[in-house]
């Protein structure tokens, strides 16, 4: 259970997040929902400690998150990988090494310095890349793939870093339609799968209530919409997108169909 | 009609102002000059009155004592030719030295100094004065120093070289660093990475052909430095050149600068063609 109790992260005067306060059951796949700006990448990058926060507290299943320090902290980015929109790969690393970045917590920091990296770790490594149907890549450079590709060598990334959650913030936002869906994909598989809870930022009201067991909606840095997607009413999405709920939809069905 | 001769207008004005900004921005630089030269006491008549001693001089350098033009007796001009290619490695191991250990110590505290990576504000300037200093004293002047502390030979001629390139390095490859691409940091970073292992997997793969170039480009730099240090008896060719010159030996004057200038190039020649390679190697690698 991730427990996160009036959160709120401010930059001199302006609240990027306000008084958060929500629960995640272990095992869920939740869609954080809202326009740019809304405050859903600051509260993911808070729960990994990316950005502190300025009041409130994250509690893991009795772990006091928003304290942790040094050693401390680095475990628990180990048990909560991260997916980002430009999956902050290493550009001029092969591939396989960019995944094996997601065992440095599992080894001796004097082997991964010299990048003497146990065969059970490569294993695991080629595994994952495996699993996602890119195993065949594993000596190319990161930055000579494709967009769908990188963010696949990303989710094996945090995978192999054996998570008991995986944030991802806008996971699809750069791919194409046909890379959004198998990206998607592989995240519902891991959450039924391996039962990691998954917490993902998106734009697309279709995919959030495609893929995510629970919605919580944001508008400027507040939490105005936590409940099962059925629950997400024409009202709500209005105040959320500051659009005709109408037109959102439309908008964005007529997104996913031309597409 | 009218509104296109009005926005003409708007038009004409704003350029005039840009225009007469320009004006007013030469006028200004040409009164600096003025008065730069009139502070440091620039005489153009006297650099054309003195001339002759100089040409003089350069003309004294290519003859031998015999008063014949020293490349008629190629044997006798480099009379010390294996005394000054001794001299001459000497010269090029200080800054073989001096370069690599300075190098060496720039890239360690780059990454402290670079404002990206360090989030000590105060660490981060500390560092950033610390090669400030390295860099700004110039290296004649730790030469002396070391020279009056530990003797006479190469081993202060190498300490001030590597400390003047602790700075000038430091600072480079700092700038490197602060103009990389943070997102792969904060993907290792966010799998739980230490900072070590993000400078070490994040950093170092974005930096390393630029570490590289600017080293070599320094090796060559610091060569030069190296026969001017000799100057304050810090060992190498330089020592012998300043010799030459206070003795009037003029031939051996200009075959040692002839050598120095032989030796440059073939450094520069050589480094350029790596350094290509290495930048050129990046495309395909």
């Amino acid at each position: 259970m991730l427990r996160i109790t009036g959160l709120s992260r401010s930059y001199t005067g302006r609240f990027a997040a306000e008084n958060i306060n929500i629960e995640i059951p272990r095992g869920s796949f939740v869609g954080v929902i809202g326009r740019s700006g809304a405050g859903k990448s600051t509260l993911l990058r808070m729960i990994n400690r990316l950005v502190d926060p300025t009041a409130g507290t994250i509690e893991f299943d009795g772990l006091n998150v928003t304290t942790l320090t040094g050693a401390g902290l680095r475990g628990w980015r180990m048990r909560c990988a991260m997916i980002f929109q430009q999956f902050n790969l290493v550009g001029r690393v092969d591939v396989l090494t960019n995944v094996l970045m997601g065992r440095l917590g599992h080894m001796p920091a004097w082997r991964a310095m010299l990048k003497i990296w146990s065969r059970e770790d490569r294993l695991i490594a080629l595994a994952a890349l495996d699993q996602m149907g890119i195993a065949n890549l594993a000596a190319q450079r990161a930055d000579q793939l494709s967009g769908g590709q990188q963010q696949r060598v990303a989710i094996c990334r945090a995978l192999v870093q054996e998570p008991d959650i995986i944030l991802a913030d806008e996971p699809i936002a750069s791919l194409d339609p046909r890379n959004t869906k198998l990206v998607m994909d592989q995240l519902l598989r891991i959450n039924r799968e391996l039962g990691i809870t998954v917490i993902c930022n998106l734009h697309s009201l279709d995919l959030a209530r495609t893929y995510c067991d629970r919605l919580i909606g944001m508008a400027q840095g507040r939490v105005v919409f936590n409940d099962v997607p059925a629950g997400l009413t024409e009202d709500i999405a209005r105040e959320l997108y500051g659009l005709e709920a109408g037109e959102v939809m439309a908008a964005q069905h007529a997104e996913t169909v031309t597409a | 009609m009218l509104e296109a001769g009005m926005l003409e207008a708007t038009y004409a004005s704003a350029v005039s102002a840009r225009r007469m900004r320009s004006i007013q921005g030469a006028a200004v630089l040409i009164i600096a000059i003025g008065l730069a030269c009139w502070a440091a006491e620039v005489r153009p008549l006297t650099l054309i009155s003195k001339i002759g001693n100089f040409t003089s001089y350069i003309d004294r350098m290519f003859q031998l004592e015999s008063g014949a033009r020293v490349w008629t007796d190629p044997a006798e001009w480099f009379w010390g030719l294996w005394k000054w290619l001794g001299l001459l490695r000497d010269t090029l191991l200080m800054a073989y030295v001096g370069t690599l250990a300075g190098a060496f110590i720039g890239f360690l505290f780059c990454f402290a100094a670079s404002s990206n990576l360090m989030k000590s504000k105060w660490v981060c300037q500390g560092f950033k004065r610390l090669l400030e200093f390295n860099r700004t004293v110039p290296e004649l002047v730790f030469a002396l120093l070391f020279v009056y502390a530990f003797g006479l030979g190469p081993v202060p001629g190498v300490i001030a070289i590597a400390i003047h390139t602790i700075g000038a390095m430091g600072k480079l490859f700092a700038e490197v660093v602060e103009n990389i691409d943070m997102k792969p940091v904060e993907g290792i970073a966010a799998s739980g990475g230490t900072w070590v292992q993000q400078i070490r997997f994040a950093v170092l793969p974005q930096v390393q052909t630029n570490f590289i170039s600017y080293t070599l480009l320094r090796f060559e730099v610091n060569v030069r430095a190296a026969a001017v240090i000799g100057f304050v008896g810090a060992g190498g060719i330089g020592d012998e050149l300043l010799t030459s010159i206070r003795r009037f030996y003029y031939s051996d004057v200009s075959a040692i600068i002839v050598m120095l200038i032989l030796t440059v190039m073939v450094i520069d020649y050589c480094t350029e063609k790596l350094r290509h390679r290495l930048l050129g190697g990046e495309v395909h690698a």
